[in-house]
């Protein structure tokens, strides 16, 4: 999928659990992307990482990093 | 009146718990205090003649047939509105008795026309009841006298007439007009012999501010109010109970039938969701069943260029299950999926989501709750537990303080506002919280004390303020928290909130509410007694839907306004089975229950029960599936009920990813837009052809029972069944029931649900198991689903979807009362007359800038497209809003909107888009092109061709 658009979408979903609690946000914004995004839109984010991870906010980076493991 | 009558014991019940003992024809009774007479004796089994009683509306006490004597006071007292005492006793049958109501019979039918025979009401008119009751058998004065006998019809209204030579002027048709439906559109004009019935200022029906729900002609005793179909086709012969197929409301109805022949709908007096109440679409516009444009023969075609040639229904489904099976060994299991309705019933969404998961072999499946609803589920699933309203619709009788937001209830939920007009004419208090001066901000006898018309896209920072005014200002319900809610989490709401960027001041700006505006409805919801939030999807459909549903969550609980009747959280769900739809499973990571896919104890259940392995992983949301057809990852589609082309957003974007597909297929009552870009099309059932049940928008199950035969031939689960068979999965079912019994056997909140109960109890609302076996009204009791609530912190995050130089203003999207969501179903009935085109409301300064006149076709703009439509220059916007509706396909609206959508649900943000409005000779380049495209796509092949 577009990696424009999966970017702002997990931006989105980044900026709501940063405001819950900035240390568990990677944790939670992970979860949250197991739960709901289907393993295509998962892989799709993570090859976006790999080749740089343009435009994702650094939270959320870590959070798509969380999902390799 | 209705032939298929239901008791009518004159009078409403008495609340009282207090009973009282008194003697009426020498028999004992006993009823709750403040109960009439009247009602005492029809419930004693006495019938007391009536006429200008009715146990819907408050007695009146004109007609004086409904007198009666009691021992040891003077005069004859009307029944209907002389309460009982203790001790009196009553007689209604005396010489003085029979003699006044004779007289009062003759006086009447003097002005009566003695049509009897020909009259549409004969054997269902309580006046020709009542000639016999009392035993008229002449008329001294004659009939040549002055009479009212010449008046002119009015026909007008296309679902009733008028015919005021038929009227007693009882008042019912006003009493209900105002009591029940809450319009007052009619009147008594004139005195003495000139009275008569008046719609609005002496207009027509039509054109008077009657919104044709139905109520008079419900009331009227005569046939002065007719449907026009019991005029066509004469009185019905029997009704069988079922439930309306359109909003959330869940009105429960008789259909009035002569053999399969439908006559009218009838709103059931015992219907819990309704209490004998309607809207203009529940009770009349139900002839799209039987529109000339419904498609009954399955169809196909190898391509969308291709005309459709009908099939038989074995071709249609084993073409279905080869072009899956193909694009499956093609491209792999996830490349197809299959896509369910709220307008469809539990059993057929339960089915689908079956399909999908086990013929399938994945969870690619969703529901249009995608596009409306799905941030209530996650929001409230989050802080309460489970993904439902808090309460039912009665709860709203003991409502001290009631805020709308984002809901528009007297067009989208008609009757339960009719209910909250009530409620508010009786004294509760209301807060508007809209972009839009919706009608209930001011209308006859209801008046918001508070209206915040914020800037749309702004709901987050408006509750999260109104929050800081509670706070800042000591008005928690510091027991409650203490209590019911997990501390840590609301100590950090509190001090989140509290801080100055969440004042109403900091917002101001941000949102266009005066601060002291927001400031004032804080405190009345915080202090006002029983405080009661009802939303729509003006809370759901914005980038941060799900965040502003867990911010009236918070709101709720930090005042204590939940776990018992008068209070809540209450989604006004659209469509009549959203709250079904969600339950039954059919969003791609969870089971029917709510449990997610990936829950190793739910998902073995199903695997035990369906005898195959399910797939762990959550699937593709409906725009997720759009967005990988185009990159050619998702192929097929099965869409049950559902018209994504014209529902969702970004109309552009939705056509490609369809014609980038292989095989579609629309399984509907009418050729959608989507069937435009379909290759199978199967026919769908209606309503009123098959069993099953609906969930309205208070958890309440109801059945929707068989009145006709299929047209198409089959009830829709039957012809998923086959799909499924067809695909090499086992499915055989042969009622819907049976399918409700495996929805119970796999699902806790439904384990006590099954057809044989709900027949017995009229509806149930769960959570229905073994601690709640006949449900569940009001939730959350005695503490939240998830133990504790939850207070999350909802920290405004602006739309990335801005105004600016070249599209200034904000569109906002909607309904109105007479037509439903897409139209397919209102469009193909005479509610036309009412809503025959969308238009869009714009303010006069923004009009006068632009030189738009009222009328004028103008283009609407935005970063994703034009179209073009009639401006209706009005100050019901504020400045720099705009406002339309999405029911007419050649509108084509949702070409405008974009795919910004919510953070957590990709619930699209239909409610703000930034857009130009300038003056249009026609329609624009897509509407004209898709015009031609869809004339195209319609062609059916002559047979043999």
């Amino acid at each position: 999928m577009r990696a424009e658009k999966l970017t702002m979408m997990a931006n989105q979903i980044g900026a709501f659990f940063k405001a819950q609690d900035e240390t568990a946000a990677p944790a939670a914004i992970a979860d949250h992307l197991k739960k709901f995004w289907d393993p295509g839109m998962r892989a799709d984010i993570l090859a976006h990482l790999d080749a740089g991870g343009a435009g994702l906010d650094p939270l959320v980076r870590n959070a798509v990093a969380l999902l390799k493991k | 009146m209705t032939l298929v009558r239901e008791d009518d014991l004159g009078t409403p019940a008495s609340s009282a718990e207090q009973f009282v003992r008194l003697t009426i024809d020498g028999r004992e009774v006993s009823v709750p205090a403040g109960t009439s007479i009247l009602r005492a004796a029809r419930e004693a089994g006495i019938g007391v003649p009536k006429l200008c009683a009715t146990d819907s509306v408050k007695a009146f006490g004109s007609c004086r047939l409904c007198l009666v004597e009691i021992d040891g006071r003077a005069g004859t007292p009307a029944s209907c509105t002389t309460p009982v005492a203790a001790g009196i006793r009553v007689k209604t049958q005396t010489p003085l008795l029979k003699d006044l109501r004779r007289g009062v019979m003759e006086l009447y039918i003097s002005d009566h026309p003695l049509d009897c025979l020909t009259c549409a009401a004969n054997g269902d008119c309580e006046l020709q009841d009542m000639a016999g009751a009392v035993g008229l058998r002449d008329v001294r004065y004659g009939y040549a006298g002055e009479n009212h006998l010449v008046q002119e019809k009015d026909e007008s209204n296309p679902y009733f007439t008028f015919d005021p030579s038929k009227c007693i002027v009882c008042s019912r048709c006003v009493r209900a007009c105002e009591e029940t439906q809450g319009t007052f559109a009619l009147t008594i004009d004139g005195r003495g012999f000139a009275s008569k019935v008046s719609a609005g200022m002496s207009e027509s029906f039509l054109a008077s501010e009657c919104v044709s729900c139905g109520a008079c002609v419900q009331a009227c005793p005569t046939a002065t109010l007719s449907e026009k179909a019991v005029i066509d086709i004469g009185v019905p012969e029997h009704s069988v109970v079922t439930t309306c197929a359109y909003c959330g409301v869940g009105c429960s109805f008789k259909a009035e039938m002569r053999g399969e022949e439908l006559v009218r709908m009838v709103p059931h007096k015992d219907g819990k969701a309704n209490h004998g109440h309607s809207c203009v679409k529940g009770r009349f516009a139900w002839g799209y069943a039987t529109h000339k444009e419904r498609v009954l023969k399955p169809m196909i075609r190898a391509h969308v260029d291709e005309p459709w040639r009908e099939v038989t229904w074995d071709e249609a489904i084993a073409y279905t299950a080869s072009e899956f099976k193909r694009i499956q060994a093609k491209y792999g299991r996830l490349a197809v999926g299959g896509v369910t309705s709220s307008r469809c019933t539990n059993e057929e969404t339960f089915l689908v989501q079956k399909l999908v998961r086990a013929a399938f072999g994945n969870n690619n499946v969703d529901t249009c709750a995608r596009v409306c609803h799905s941030p209530t589920g996650y929001g409230l699933k989050t802080t309460f537990g489970t993904s439902a309203g808090t309460q039912d619709f009665d709860s709203v009788d003991h409502a001290d303080v009631i805020v709308v937001i984002g809901a528009n209830p007297t067009d989208g939920h008609p009757v339960f506002a009719s209910r909250m007009k009530k409620r508010l004419r009786e004294g509760a208090k209301l807060i508007v919280i809209d972009p839009r001066r919706i009608d209930l901000v001011r209308m006859p006898h209801v008046e918001a004390s508070f209206h915040l018309p914020l800037k749309p896209g702004t709901n987050v920072a408006i509750l999260t303020a109104l929050a800081h005014v509670i706070v800042t200002e000591g008005l928690i319900d510091e027991a409650f928290v203490r209590e019911r809610c997990e501390s840590d989490a609301f100590a950090g709401w509190a001090e989140f909130v509290a801080l100055p960027q969440n004042s109403p001041e900091a917002i101001e700006k941000a949102s266009g509410v005066p601060a002291a505006a927001l400031r004032g409805a804080a405190r009345l919801y915080a202090t006002g007694g029983n405080g009661a939030i009802y939303y729509g999807l003006g809370v759901t459909e914005h980038s941060q839907g799900t965040t502003a549903v867990m911010a009236i969550a918070n709101l709720a609980m930090a005042t204590g306004n939940i776990g018992r009747p008068g209070v809540g959280v209450n989604p006004l769900r659209g469509q009549n089975n959203v709250q079904g739809a969600c339950d039954m499973g059919s969003f791609p990571h969870e089971l029917s229950g709510y449990r997610h896919i990936s829950e190793e104890p739910a998902r073995a259940m199903f695997e035990a029960l369906w005898r195959v392995p399910l797939d762990n992983e959550p699937g593709l949301r409906i725009p997720n599936m759009l967005d990988a057809a185009i990159e050619g990852r998702f192929r097929g589609i099965y869409i049950q009920g559902e018209d994504i082309l014209q529902s969702d957003p970004n109309t552009k974007h939705v056509a490609a990813a369809f014609a980038a597909m292989e095989c579609v297929v629309v399984h509907d009552l009418f050729l959608t837009e989507t069937a435009n870009y379909a290759h199978v099309f199967l026919p769908g059932s209606t309503f009123l052809e098959k069993n099953g049940t609906f969930t309205n928008a208070e958890r309440r199950i109801q059945l929707v029972r068989k009145v006709m035969s299929p047209r198409n031939g089959f009830e829709d689960w039957e012809i998923t069944q086959k799909l499924a068979q067809a695909m090499g999965f086992a499915m055989a079912y042969h009622h819907a029931s049976e399918i409700m019994d495996e929805i119970a056997r796999l699902t806790p909140t439904f384990a006590g649900v099954s057809f044989e109960k709900l027949d017995a109890l009229g509806s149930i609302q769960w959570p229905c198991n073994e601690r709640a076996p006949e449900g569940t009204p009001v939730m959350h009791m005695d503490g939240f689903v998830r133990g504790k609530g939850r207070f999350m912190i909802t920290e405004y995050v602006a739309t990335d979807e801005k105004v600016g130089p070249r599209f200034p203003l904000l569109l906002t999207t909607g309904r109105i009362l007479s037509q439903y969501n897409i139209g397919i179903q209102t469009r193909r009935t005479a509610n036309v007359v009412w809503h025959a085109e969308d238009v869009l409301e714009i303010h006069p300064h923004d009009a006068e800038e632009r030189g738009i006149k009222d009328g004028d076709l103008v283009k609407l703009a935005s970063r994703e497209g034009e179209t073009s439509l009639r401006a209706m220059v009005t100050d019901r916007v504020a400045p720099g809003v705009v406002y339309t509706t999405f029911h007419h396909a050649s509108t084509q609206t949702n070409v405008v909107t974009t795919e910004f959508s919510d953070w957590a649900t990709n619930c699209p943000e239909y409610k703000v888009t930034a857009v130009q409005v300038s003056p249009s000779n026609g329609p624009s380049e897509w509407q004209r092109n898709y015009e031609a495209m869809s004339k195209k796509s319609r062609r059916i092949a002559v047979a043999g061709e």
